[in-house]
């Protein structure tokens, strides 16, 4: 082995690459998470579906995709090695083991709930990105010209932000989500030794609000659109008032 | 045989470096062919093993322990001693040579401990070296304190973790030769006996704790450095498997034992609460310069204390006796070790003692607190004063310390020469193992000085004088005396086990402790002490024929191992009241209430007991021999210590 | 107080191990945890059966022989405080106190409740230390420490390697250990020199133990008995990091 798989293979290495890729895929979650806000526009869905036709057209996009898999699937791996590596440590359990004493549960569940947001992620992907990606969509049609050969990804978001299980799945996963972040915003500084008496209580406090915003930000669209939308994903009538004031100002 | 001291020649200053220039050396190349076993990897054996695998030398290593670095130097809390003069206040080697042969009441070798001051300050630069975090000042030089038995501040410390520090510099640097290939470490393992091949240390027989395996390791020479044997008394701040076993059986073979009833009681540990205690805990010296003792003026009150009738915050001034400050008004509570020890004694004799047991005395704070502010005093003494709640769940802040008298070093140990050699060639000692440099009390900071000195900087040259005249040929473990060394510690092994009594160690251990702290501890006198070699001898014949230990030698059997090293106590203990019957003066540690001055203090004899005591192994229940040797002063007059 | 134990028995390495009830009787609020054990220990004795083994030494919270886990965490449930130092007053009469040894494959057991940690041992050997001979050393004050790093350093070799950290991990990992004794060489100018290869090799020789992978859960420290700090690990992470990607090490 060279010293770069070496260092690459050695605990702290696949630690390293869990925090990068960990970090990277905080970027992404909020690029996806503005990039959907979208959805929330009153314009039955033209600015949604402009959005995710160049999301999978852009060719730079399109390249930086690329990463995003090498991002995932890193992080997937290496907490799979790592989780191994960790279970192999210690063969004989505790009869008794008071772990919460000392830690937070989040912090010890990572890979429980990393792994309902794997699940979560690939009926996802499955349901918008494989059928935006290789057709099945039909197109938004009517009018206007700017919008009407796209595919209609609003209509299918819009669809099964009305299956209930559906929308739980989604609630579900951005909780796990949310927890993911918790520990894992500040862990991913800690691991790359990014750790100063001054400035970690501040990195530790954004993670919290990070993961708060975001996995806040994902859920309620569901909710948004199962609760208060018909099927068009028009506000309906008797949503609270709040709403329509809201939607009125877009 | 003539006891000699090999003290080089010459004026005292130059004696070292004129030895080390007279010793012989061993060829660099023919290092390598010497091995060399170092029994014991606290401060004094882990500084010699790494030093001598530095020099080339192959060294076997061994520990009871898991590991090199839990040895009980570890716990010293103070500082190390140097004559580094870094304050510049009027420090010296001479200055610290001179305050340690007093400290130790004029009954150590003047050249040994000058040679010790000399260095002193070598150690300090090593220790440095090797990344030991000594405390600093703002400018990033060296931190010093003041410490006991001296009027300059030259002790060196690392908070309240000296000891700890230390070792893991000592540990550290043994760890490196370990991975060199150069040390061959032997953890878990006890030494049970010594061989002696024609007259000569050649190997030493140990038991693996985990396995029971019985050993035999084959070498050049054997270097004894584990520790003192304070815990004969049972209770002591020694850690539990500090022991007396290794250095006994060097005795056994022919190593003489030097003043074993020096030993040194500490005036300020937590109390025994009750019959189940294993271990005392010392509160550091410093609270001494803080801190006001006292006991309740009369028995009667006394009494009401101890009973819980009142508690000692609302006795009022006047009926408080602050005892060491009206006896000894220019010291006050700061007077040397023995003196205040002595004192509480004779306080809880008297019948004033405080706490349930009545073997106690207070140590009070609430002065310092008004003055100054509790804030002020959890700066200087928080972890201490919390270390005492855990203890004993009572507030410091809020009502008075209770301390009383510990066993805590001893002086005593294997005798040695100028070389560390003990009186079997090839055999030496080091570190407390050694009676070496203290005399009759040592001096605070001083302990974990003397044992880097004898490992980082005596050991290396010495033992090369003793290697030179020794061929370079293989020792091998086939000689028949290791077959027969072993075959005696397997013996004694079932002996133990096969006895099957109704006793356990521990309880034998407890009654032995009972009795030489009774007779043979802060204050002693020649009825007693006959009365105690009775008490010592009966309870060692009761012990080889009622104690109780189950399992087997072949397996880890912790309750055999405590077995054989309170069969050893249970000699040495006879030994030690021997010592201090012969001893008709007092001095140090050693307090013979027949030999007092009429204000109570000791009393020494110089015309006829300026001699170090050496004892001579003369077999199984046989009388041991004394040999003497005469101690000359040529560089420090002989005072009566006074503290009035 | 009268209490039951169950307690780990093991008789030895090889041998399959599982818990023991006991009961003893009339214990002292002001004993320590191994003055209980003690009182259990002489009544097997008397009794005949084998007493358990555990490790201990000095009893004041030194020197780290005492690792024992008592409810379901390292040295019990008092912060701070080894297993010597834990006494029997955090505990009440009739509890069921359940007592195990430290539980990592690298950490494996003698017998009962005492365990072997030269796993430890073999870490400071690849490289925690300074490689100095005795004797050749400057003045003690020819290097001046800035008194905060000295401190520092000081916190972070105040590690009395227990190994309660490893025992409290989920993953078993030894991350706070090796990093105590790294960040104390790395703050300290006698450090420098081996900087590099000390961190690569104590690393190395960790993951050789069959330690696991620091998940920065944070047991370990809030288990530490003398409070080194997750700081550390970080610390350990960085060297780690910076010397893996400058050093001239390609092996």
């Amino acid at each position: 082995m060279s010293w770069i798989t070496k260092t690459l293979t050695s605990s702290i290495g696949r630690k390293i690459i869990m925090s990068v890729t960990g970090l990277f895929l905080c970027t992404f979650l909020v690029v996806h998470l503005i990039g959907n806000l979208q959805l929330f526009k009153h314009d039955q869905g033209a600015a949604f579906n402009t959005y995710s036709h160049f999301m999978g057209t852009n060719p730079v996009i399109r390249t930086i995709e690329w990463g995003l898999v090498l991002g995932f699937g890193f992080h997937i791996f290496e907490a799979w090695a790592l989780t191994r590596r960790n279970k192999a440590a210690r063969s004989q359990g505790y009869a008794q083991w008071h772990a919460e004493k000392n830690s937070e549960w989040t912090s010890r569940n990572m890979g429980i709930l990393g792994t309902i947001i794997l699940i979560f992620l690939l009926v996802h992907l499955y349901n918008f990105f494989w059928r935006a990606r290789f057709g099945g969509l039909p197109k938004v049609g009517g009018a206007n010209p700017e919008v009407r050969d796209l595919d209609n990804l609003y209509l299918a978001v819009v669809d099964s932000f009305h299956v209930w299980w559906y929308v739980l799945l989604y609630v579900l996963a951005q909780i796990s989500l949310g927890y993911h972040l918790w520990h894992g915003f500040r862990s991913g500084f800690q691991t790359l030794g990014l750790n100063h008496r001054k400035y970690t209580p501040l990195i530790k406090y954004v993670g919290y609000v990070f993961a708060v915003v975001v996995s806040a930000g994902f859920a309620s669209m569901p909710l948004y659109f199962f609760l208060f939308t018909n099927a068009q994903g028009e506000l309906a009538a008797n949503a609270p008032s709040l709403l329509h004031t809201v939607a009125s100002a877009f | 045989m003539l006891l000699d001291s090999k003290i080089p020649e010459g004026p005292l200053a130059e004696k070292w470096e004129k030895h080390k220039f007279n010793v012989k050396l061993v060829n660099p190349a023919n290092k390598r062919k010497y091995d060399i076993i170092v029994v014991g990897t606290g401060l004094a054996g882990a500084s010699a093993a790494a030093s001598l695998a530095e020099l080339g030398y192959n060294v076997k290593a061994f520990t009871y322990h898991d590991s090199p670095r839990r040895a009980h130097s570890i716990a010293a809390q103070g500082g190390i001693n140097a004559a580094k003069n870094y304050q510049n206040d009027g420090d010296s080697v001479f200055r610290l040579f001179y305050d340690t042969i007093k400290g130790g009441d004029y009954r150590a070798r003047e050249a040994n401990v000058y040679r010790l001051a000399q260095v002193s300050v070598n150690i300090i630069d090593q220790c440095v070296a090797q990344g030991v975090p000594f405390a600093r000042e703002y400018g990033g030089l060296l931190a010093n304190r003041s410490f006991g038995g001296a009027q300059v501040s030259r002790t060196f410390y690392a908070r309240g973790q000296t000891g700890q520090q230390l070792l893991l510099g000592a540990y550290s640097a043994l760890s490196r030769q370990i991975a060199y290939g150069k040390v061959k470490m032997y953890t878990r393992s006890e030494m049970l006996d010594v061989v002696v091949i024609d007259g000569q240390a050649r190997g030493i027989v140990t038991r693996n704790l985990i396995t029971g395996e019985i050993e035999t390791h084959a070498a050049h020479a054997v270097v004894l450095a584990t520790g003192g044997y304070g815990n004969v008394f049972y209770l002591s701040t020694n850690a539990k498997y500090c022991n007396v076993t290794a250095a006994w059986r060097a005795h056994k073979k022919g190593a003489y034992f030097a003043n074993p009833c020096f030993t040194q009681i500490h005036p300020t540990c937590i109390p025994v609460s009750g019959d189940y205690q294993s271990k005392l805990t010392l509160m550091s010296e410093s609270l001494r310069n803080d801190g006001r003792v006292w006991v309740p003026k009369t028995v009667e009150m006394a009494e009401r204390v101890r009973q819980g009738q009142i508690k000692p915050q609302d006795i009022a001034e006047d009926d408080r006796d602050y005892f060491l400050e009206r006896k000894y008004p220019a010291f006050g509570n700061l007077v040397p070790r023995d003196v205040a020890s002595r004192n509480a004694k004779l306080m809880c004799d008297e019948g004033r003692g405080v706490g349930s047991t009545g073997l106690a005395v207070y140590l009070d704070f609430s002065e310092i607190i008004k003055r100054t502010g509790a804030e002020a005093v959890s700066q200087k003494y928080g972890n201490l004063f919390a270390m005492y709640e855990k203890i004993t769940d009572e507030d410091p802040y809020k009502q008075p310390m209770r301390i009383y008298p510990a066993v805590h070093y001893t002086m005593g140990g294997l005798w040695v020469d100028y070389n560390l050699q003990t009186t079997v060639p090839g055999l030496y000692a080091t570190g407390e193992c050694n009676f070496s440099d203290h005399g009759a009390n040592r001096l605070g900071a001083s302990a974990l000085m003397q044992g880097l000195a004898d490992g980082y900087f005596v050991i290396p040259y010495t033992i090369g004088d003793y290697l030179a005249s020794t061929p370079p040929k293989p020792v091998s473990t086939d000689h028949p005396a290791f077959a027969e060394s072993k075959a005696y510690v397997q013996a004694r092994t079932e002996r133990l086990l096969s006895i099957n009594g109704t006793r356990t160690p521990d309880q034998f251990h407890k009654a032995l402790g009972h009795i030489m702290w009774e007779y043979c501890g802060m204050a002693r006198n020649a009825e007693g002490l006959r009365h105690a070699k009775a008490e010592i001898q009966k309870l060692r014949s009761e012990f080889w024929s009622d104690v109780k230990i189950v399992g087997s030698g072949e397996e880890m059997n912790q309750a055999l191992e405590k077995a054989g090293r309170v069969a050893d106590f249970l000699e040495l203990g006879e030994l030690m009241v021997d010592d201090a019957l012969n001893r008709n003066e007092s001095c140090g540690g050693h307090f013979r209430e027949e030999y007092q001055t009429p204000e109570g203090e000791a009393l020494r004899n110089d015309d006829e007991y300026a001699y170090v005591a050496a004892w001579e192994y003369q077999g199984e229940n046989q009388p041991e021999k004394l040999n003497k040797e005469e101690l000359t002063f040529e560089n420090v007059k002989l005072t009566q210590r006074s503290y009035k | 107080m009268n209490l039951t134990l169950n307690v780990w028995r093991q008789p030895n390495r090889q041998a399959q191990g599982k818990m023991v009830e006991y009961h003893v009787k009339d214990i002292s609020p002001d004993m320590s945890f191994l003055e209980m054990l003690d009182v259990l220990n002489e009544d097997l004795l008397h009794a005949g059966q084998d007493p358990v083994a555990f490790d201990h030494d000095c009893r004041e919270g030194i020197c780290g022989s005492c690792d024992l886990f008592i409810n379901g965490r390292s040295h019990g449930p008092e912060k701070g405080t080894t297993t010597c130092q834990l006494h029997m007053r955090k505990f009440s009469d009739g509890d069921t106190i359940t007592i195990e040894p430290w539980r990592a494959n690298a950490f494996p057991v003698n017998k009962d409740l005492s365990v072997d940690r030269s796993a430890f041992d073999r870490i400071i050997q690849a490289g925690g230390y300074v490689s100095v001979n005795t004797g050749g050393a400057p003045d003690g004050n020819e290097i001046p420490i800035p008194k905060e790093i000295a401190d520092r350093a000081f916190e972070a070799a105040t590690c009395i390697s227990c190994g309660a950290c490893v025992a409290a991990c989920k993953n078993a990992s030894a991350m706070l250990f090796v990093s105590a004794k790294v960040s104390q060489l790395a703050l300290l100018p006698q450090g420098q020199p081996e900087r590099k290869s000390r961190v690569e090799n104590m690393i190395a020789q960790m993951d050789k133990e069959g330690f696991g992978a620091c998940s920065n859960i944070g047991s370990c420290a809030a288990e530490c008995p003398v409070g080194i700090s997750l700081e550390n690990i970080a610390i350990l992470n960085r060297e780690f990091l910076a010397a893996k990607a400058t050093s001239n090490n390609l092996a």
